[in-house]
């Protein structure tokens, strides 16, 4: 008796909907740049990486599409959504934990194919082909603490070949047909790497490594034939910074002292954040900077002006407008809660906000 | 619109627990007029209003203590659908239990929402500690050698006691079997074997040996080997997957060498050594596309303890213990792999703990105590740049009873010292403070049924050794972790001797806490590293209630009841975080409890139980993200009897989940399904 009772209380299984956030913004309905997809990375083991989308079109925030469109993939998008990529029709999703890359139609994000790739971190396009970073090639190898980067047919979506670069490589970026992938190390702290691998795409094979600094993670490409490669440091004496590498030398050349954990670059700006950790003082110190790329000079000018940044504790994403110049900025909050999004137009001003999933990270315009 | 919704489940939470509530209130009548009629034999009546008697006099612990005591012992403990100290503490009021799942899934037990760290667990008196993060895995202590659990909140209601005892906001006691010697018998023996579901392979013996009138012996051993391979589901409504749990194996050895004194001037004595190995996979997270693992750990815990207690004197008494313990974990991650090879992580720990208490009686209603601790821990590891710290924690406690005919009232003031060094970095340094408890059992009535007791308690935590020194993260700004904690409650017990319902008891109590400056681990923008910050604030608001009947159906069966129920209004009051202000905290449900039923008949005894778990949340916000479903549990064992003069043969079989019901404790961690037992013990 008492357990009829109960069982009526527990629900029946159904997916978790979307939820729909309306008149956010004005909607422009012939918008070139029609959207943009926003994966949220989720707290490890809590299989919560999602994908959100604001719809320019409709003026619309739309959070959870992965799960509305495709109900029927086991436990969903998966664990620690960690990149997100447009090429051609096809959306790329790396989910790190998960080790897949989930390939998804860009205008209805229906699943087209999974693609495993263990420990898989970032992705980069190039002439028809993907390229995929991930922290190790072989699992359980105890002589093969070298990642790799797979390459990817973005027509058959099959691995095409692999190739091992350094310990834990992350972001990469292509220039004059040359992979460029920052190397971490992240798994030996005693010894991290301090290079970036220049792989030649013709005949993909790793030529050269690029002494820069310990730790590397962002690696991010201007339109002058440079790569701004940020350091992590070591958390300790050693602080973030920012490298700038000619790839007509394939050396540094220049190096801001200033703390960088993520950067985004348009046109002649780059548009940078840090969040830095100390273990020794056990503090957090969250900056903004502004550089300009072509004549490689700091800027005084700030994205933010409107004392917004006081309420963003934890910026974990940045992302700017192609043709606007609107500044999207995510707060990861503390990890464990809903994440934020704000939009600043070019003065600094927040537009608008929303409530989205957590650990909001990375984004991918999508174009009409 | 969806808020109305989950308020009407949560009603239907509450109104099927008030059903229960109910059934158990209601039902005496309605038995009692069932079996009237058929109860008639003089003679039966007699020998049931004996034994009425003589339940009707005695009042047990759990009325009289001044904290609210939970006590799983002797027939109820043996009954109970059990492997581990685990699985009994979840019949516990104000108990959550924090299950990865399986039999090697870490279980650690959560008491009143105030933190798992919040609770200590006593072995034999003397506290199992975990230096390296303050957690006791219970899944591990096995019930074979366990004659008695308590749960205390709060602490201990008795006042000769080491100052550790007055050191936790909550604490667990575990009792090893004693040895009992019938007239005539010089030796006691115990063997069994268990199987069953996961590949369960688990043979246990026991042998008490009695050296001298004063002296016996006691060697406890046992082995445990499971696959721990267990079918889950999830499902959404429209994906449907059913796979097997892997990576779940475990092996486990367990022997215990015990020597207790009993003197003729009062005084006694005990005497432990406890050694245990284990080597398990570490199934992690159902996740999409990753359902195995590969990770593996070892522990070796090795430990020598021993107490001694006299009574010096008519008006002054001692107790004093010694412990020295070695813990040993590996860890083994083959998925993460540096310049140095496979993720292969050692920890050494070391305790040393010295404790003497000593009790003066000023008058026949007076007492003070003054008990003092001193412990020692170190931590070593194969880790880059690990500080390898020490610490030096000096306790005292200064403790005070007035005990009158109708009222008694305990106050105690413990001053903690704590002194942490590093070989590597800057250590937490010194803290010192000042606790106090106060506790209050009063008999408001010239009858014994009715008491109403209190407490206030105010404890904190110290930040463990992973919070200040994991890796290379130094962290010594991590301040202690305090709670307030507030009681009152009532208990009641009444005997009946013409009524099918032999004894009807009930304790009940409302409770305030507050925690500050929790310690919270949160993941950093590298996956690899933590931070752990004094970032939370949480009100808890809670009521418990255990009712206990003992009914007589028949001159040949007897019925014991027992039920728990737990309400907790836990909520984040952390400042500045509007998103989950005054909202209820990850994985503690509004509704809890569980229900107890055991019958024996001659030869047989049936016992069942159900276990049920409201719906909670696995993150801060209350969103349907983060909406974990209830579950609720029923579990039955029939247990059968031979016994001679000498000899006893117990037979059980168990039905654990008996509905099947796939659920998750913590989630992704799915727990099993329906899954058997089988037990076979001889005794001597």
């Amino acid at each position: 008796m008492f357990s009829v009772t109960f069982i009526s209380c527990r629900k029946e299984a159904q997916p978790i909907p979307e939820e729909v956030v309306d008149t956010l913004f004005p909607a422009e309905p012939n918008a070139v740049v029609k959207g943009l997809y926003l994966v949220n990375e989720g707290n490890m083991d809590m299989n919560k990486a999602s994908l959100d989308y604001v719809d320019f079109t409709k003026g619309q925030y739309r959070r959870n599409v992965y799960n509305q469109a495709n109900p029927e993939v086991t436990k969903g998008l998966g664990d620690v959504g960690n990149d997100i990529g447009v090429y051609g029709s096809k959306l790329y999703v790396i989910v790190n934990n998960s080790n897949k890359v989930e390939v998804l139609n860009v205008n209805t994000g229906k699943r087209i194919q999974q693609i495993d790739i263990t420990n898989c971190r970032y992705i980069t396009f190039s002439n028809g082909k993907a390229y995929v970073s991930a922290y190790l090639g072989t699992i359980g190898d105890p002589n093969s603490p070298n990642g790799i980067v797979a390459q990817i047919d973005t027509g058959t979506l099959k691995e095409i070949k692999r190739i091992d670069v350094g310990r834990q490589p992350e972001e990469m970026a292509v220039v004059d047909n040359k992979l460029y992938v920052a190397n971490s190390g992240g798994y030996t702290p005693s010894n991290y790497e301090h290079t970036v691998s220049v792989i030649d795409l013709a005949t993909f094979t790793e030529t050269k490594r690029i002494d820069v600094g310990i730790n590397l993670h962002r690696l991010k490409a201007d339109k002058y034939g440079d790569l701004y490669v940020t350091s992590r440091g070591d958390y300790g004496d050693i602080p973030s910074k920012l490298f700038v590498i000619s790839t007509q030398t394939d050396r540094v050349k220049k190096t801001f002292d200033i703390a960088a954990g993520n950067l985004v670059i348009s046109d002649d700006l780059a548009y940078i954040y840090s969040d830095e950790f100390n273990v020794i003082t056990g503090q957090s110190t969250v900056s903004y900077a502004m550089l300009n790329v072509k004549d490689e000079t700091l800027l005084t000018r700030k994205f933010i002006t409107d004392g917004t940044d006081k309420l963003i504790k934890k910026p974990y994403g940045i992302a700017i407008h192609p043709i606007t110049k609107d500044v999207f900025v995510t707060d990861a909050t503390d990890y464990i809660t809903p994440g934020v999004l704000y939009c600043f137009d070019t003065s600094g001003k927040k537009k608008w906000s929303v409530q989205t999933g957590d650990i909001p990270a990375q984004f991918a315009f999508i174009y009409k | 619109m969806r808020r109305n919704k989950k308020a009407l489940t949560g009603l239907c939470h509450l109104s099927a627990f008030l059903t229960l509530l109910g059934s158990c209130l209601f039902m005496p009548v309605f038995l009692y007029a069932q079996t009237d009629t058929t109860a008639t034999r003089l003679a039966d009546s007699i020998n049931r209003l004996k034994e009425v008697q003589i339940k009707s006099q005695k009042l047990n612990r759990r009325q009289t203590s001044s904290t609210p005591l939970q006590i799983l012992s002797g027939a109820d403990l043996e009954r109970l659908n059990s492997l581990s100290v685990a699985d009994a503490v979840r019949f516990f009021s104000g108990v959550q239990l924090k299950d990865y799942g399986g039999i090697g899934g870490l279980k650690t037990i959560n008491v009143r929402s105030l933190g798992t760290n919040h609770t200590a667990v006593f072995y034999d008196g003397v506290q199992l500690g975990n230096a390296q993060n303050g957690q006791v895995d219970l899944g591990k202590y096995s019930l074979d050698n366990i004659e008695e659990i308590e749960l205390y909140n709060g602490q201990k209601s008795t006042i000769l006691q080491s100052a550790r005892g007055f050191s936790a906001a909550s604490s667990l006691y575990l009792k090893a079997k004693q040895p009992v010697f019938e007239k005539g018998r010089n030796n006691n023996l115990r063997a069994g074997v268990k199987t069953g579901s996961f590949g369960l392979v688990n043979p246990s013996v026991l042998w008490q040996s009695k050296l001298s009138n004063s002296l016996s012996s006691t060697v406890s051993a046992a082995y445990t080997q499971a696959t721990g391979k267990y079918k889950f589901r999830y499902t959404n409504g429209v994906y449907d997957t059913t796979a097997i749990r892997s990576n779940g194996d475990v092996e486990r050895m367990r022997l215990e060498l015990g020597l207790n004194g009993n003197f003729a001037d009062s005084s006694s004595f005990s005497a432990k050594v406890y050694i245990y190995n284990d080597e398990m996979g570490l199934p992690g997270a159902i996740i999409s596309n990753k359902f195995d693992y590969l990770q593996r750990t070892w522990n070796r815990n090795v430990f020598v303890q021993s107490a001694y207690q006299k009574m010096v004197s008519k008006r002054y008494s001692i107790l004093a213990a010694a412990k020295f313990a070695y813990d040993y974990n590996r860890y083994l991650n083959p998925e993460n792999v540096s310049l140095n090879g496979i993720l292969d992580n050692r920890f050494h720990q070391k305790e040393l703990y010295l404790s003497l208490a000593n009790q003066y009686q000023i008058n026949p209603f007076w007492d003070v105590v003054l008990s003092t601790d001193y412990q020692y821990n170190t931590l070593d590891a194969n880790l880059f740049s690990f500080a390898y710290p020490d610490r030096q924690n000096v306790l005292a406690a200064l403790a005070t009873r007035l005990n009158f005919n109708s009222f008694d009232i305990q106050a105690n003031l413990l001053g903690t010292y704590v002194y942490d060094r590093v070989k590597d970095g800057t250590p937490a340094g010194t803290k010192q403070k000042l606790t106090p408890t106060v506790m209050l059992s009063w008999q408001p009535f010239s009858g014994k049924e009715f008491r109403i007791r209190s407490f206030y308690k105010h404890i904190f935590r110290m930040p463990t050794f992973n919070d200040l020194y994991y890796t290379d993260f130094r962290r010594n700004y991590i301040r202690p972790e305090n709670t307030v904690q507030y009681d009152l409650g009532v208990t009641y017990i009444k005997a009946f001797d013409k009524l099918v319902l032999k004894q009807f008891s009930v304790q009940a109590d409302v409770y305030y806490n507050k925690v500050k400056d929790k310690i919270v681990s949160v993941p950093a923008n590298n996956p690899q590293r933590w931070s752990i910050e004094n970032i939370g604030e949480v009100e808890i608001r809670g009521l418990d209630v255990n009712i206990q009947n003992i009914w007589q159906i028949n001159p040949e069966v007897e019925l014991t009841t027992g039920i728990n129920y737990t309400y907790q209004d836990a909520v984040d009051v952390t400042p500045n975080e509007t998103s989950t202000y005054k909202r209820q905290i990850p994985y503690i449900p509004v509704h809890s409890g569980s229900f107890l039923a055991g019958a024996g008949w001659r030869a047989l005894a049936l016992n069942y139980s159900f276990i049920y778990t409201g719906q909670r949340y696995n993150q801060k916000a209350n969103i349907l993200a983060n909406y974990v479903e209830p579950w609720y549990t029923h579990d039955l064992a029939l247990h059968y009897q031979v016994r001679s003069a000498m000899h006893k043969i117990k037979i059980t079989a168990e039905v654990n989940n008996l509905l099947n019901q796939y659920y998750d404790v913590i989630a992704n961690f799915p727990m099993p399904g329906r899954s058997y037992r089988f037990t076979l013990t001889y005794t001597y």
